[in-house]
C-alpha cells in the first residue's frame, strides 16, 4: 500500500460516500458491498478480512447501515477526521433530496393525481413491508430456535394490542438476548 | 423549545434502530406520530413511501423531511445530525473494543435476540399503514362506507406481483398508484 496523503485519503472517502449515496437504491446492504468494491477490490486500502470485522461492527451498531457503513470505513482509514468527511459524504443526497421533496410535499398532496396515486401506494407499501416481514420471519422461523419464536409473538402482541413503547421492547430483548449469550459462553467454559 | 424536541426524537430513533432499513420505521413512527403528532399516519406512510423510492436510509430521510416540515431547514439539520449521532458514538465504541479484544459475541448475542422483535414492530407499523388504508374509520368492521374494497384489491394483487413475480417493490407501488389514478379519472369522467 502506497503512502497517501491525509488530503487525499479525506477527498476519496467524502466523494466515495457521497456519490455511492446518491446513486445507491435499495438499503444499506447494497451500499456496503460497494463500500467493500471501491475500498478493498478497487483501492486496496482495506484488506479483505478486516472488511469483514468492519461490516460486522457497522451491523451491530444501532442506525442506518449506509452510515455505520462510512463511519467504520472512515474511522479506520482517518480517525475522527475521517468519520466526519464519510458522514457528510453518505447524508448530503438524502438530506438535499428530502428537503426539495418536503418543499413540494403540500402543493403535491393537494393534487388530484398525486392525491390519488399516494393513495394507491399505501395498500402498496403495506405489501411491501409485510412482505420483508414475511421473509425475515421465515429465516427467524428457519433457525428453530423456542426463544426466538416467544420473543417474536410476544414483541407483536406487546407493540400491536397494547401498544407498549419499542424502545422498552428493544432494551428488554437486548437484555435476554446478552444474558442467553453470557450464561451459554459460562457453561461452554466450565464444561471444558 | 422544538429543535431539543425533533433533537430527543431523532437521538432515540438513530440509538434503537438495531438491524437496518426497515427496523427504523416502528421506531419513527412511535415518536413522530404517536409522541409528538408531527405527522398523521397517512403523511407518515407517505413519507415511507417516498423513501422506498429515493437513495438514502428511511431514518435520514424522516429527519430531514420531518424537521423541514416542523421547523424548517434548521430543524431538519438538527434532526438529521441527532439521527446520526448514536451511530458515530456506537460505531466508534465497538471498533475500539474490537481491536481491544477481538470478540463480538455479547453484541451477536444481542442482535440475534432482536431480530425476531424487530420483525415483529416491522409487522405491527405494516399493519397501522393497512388498517387505515382499509377501513376509513379506522376501526375494523366491513360495514358498506367503511370497509374500501379497492386497496384491498391493490394489496392482493401487489402481494401477488412481489412474492410470485419477484418484481421490483417501488414498481409494485408506483402500479398500486397508477391503479388508484386510473379508477379516480375514469369515475370522475364517467
Amino acid at each position: 500500500m502506497e503512502q497517501k496523503s491525509r488530503k487525499e485519503i479525506l477527498k476519496k472517502l467524502f466523494f466515495s460516500t457521497l456519490y455511492l449515496s446518491a446513486f445507491t437504491f435499495g438499503g444499506g446492504y447494497v451500499i456496503v458491498t460497494l463500500l467493500k468494491n471501491k475500498f478493498v477490490d478497487e483501492l486496496h486500502w482495506i484488506d479483505e478480512a478486516e472488511m469483514m470485522d468492519l461490516v460486522a461492527i457497522a451491523q451491530s451498531s444501532p442506525g442506518a447501515i449506509a452510515v455505520n457503513g462510512a463511519i467504520v470505513v472512515g474511522y479506520k482509514l482517518a480517525g475522527f477526521p475521517g468519520i466526519l468527511f464519510a458522514i457528510l459524504g453518505a447524508i448530503i443526497p438524502p438530506v438535499v433530496i428530502l428537503t426539495v421533496i418536503s418543499y413540494f410535499y403540500a402543493a403535491f398532496k393537494s393534487n388530484f393525481i398525486i392525491q390519488a396515486l399516494l393513495k394507491g401506494m399505501r395498500a402498496g407499501v403495506g405489501a411491501v413491508i409485510l412482505s420483508v416481514v414475511w421473509d425475515m420471519g421465515s429465516s427467524v422461523v428457519k433457525l428453530k430456535d423456542t426463544l426466538l419464536l416467544v420473543i417474536m409473538v410476544a414483541a407483536f402482541i406487546a407493540n400491536y394490542f397494547y401498544d407498549v413503547n419499542v424502545i422498552y421492547i428493544i432494551l428488554l430483548v437486548a437484555a435476554i438476548g446478552a444474558v442467553r449469550t453470557i450464561w451459554r459462553e459460562r457453561r461452554k467454559g466450565n464444561t471444558k | 423549545m422544538i429543535y431539543v424536541e425533533l433533537f430527543f426524537a431523532f437521538l432515540q430513533i438513530g440509538a434503537f434502530s438495531f438491524g437496518g432499513g426497515y427496523a427504523a420505521m416502528p421506531l419513527i413512527q412511535q415518536q413522530v406520530v404517536n409522541q409528538y403528532h408531527w405527522m398523521t399516519m397517512a403523511d407518515f406512510t407517505d413519507l415511507i413511501t417516498i423513501s422506498q423510492m429515493t437513495p438514502g436510509p428511511i431514518a435520514i430521510n424522516a429527519a430531514t423531511f420531518v424537521g423541514n416540515q416542523v421547523a424548517g431547514f434548521q430543524g431538519a439539520l438538527v434532526a438529521t445530525l441527532a439521527c446520526v449521532l448514536p451511530s458515530c458514538i456506537f460505531v466508534t465504541a465497538l471498533a475500539w473494543l474490537y481491536t481491544k479484544y477481538k470478540n463480538l459475541t455479547t453484541m451477536q448475542g444481542i442482535l440475534i435476540a432482536l431480530r425476531p422483535a424487530v420483525v415483529a414492530m416491522i409487522a405491527t407499523a405494516g399493519f397501522l399503514i393497512l388498517i387505515p388504508a382499509f377501513f376509513l374509520n379506522q376501526s375494523v368492521s366491513f360495514q358498506a362506507g367503511n370497509f374500501q374494497i379497492r386497496p384491498v384489491l391493490y394489496f392482493v394483487g401487489a402481494m401477488i406481483l412481489l412474492r410470485k413475480w419477484k418484481m421490483d417493490p417501488v414498481l409494485v407501488m408506483v402500479l398500486c398508484g397508477v391503479a388508484e389514478v386510473i379508477w379516480q379519472s375514469a369515475a370522475a369522467v364517467l
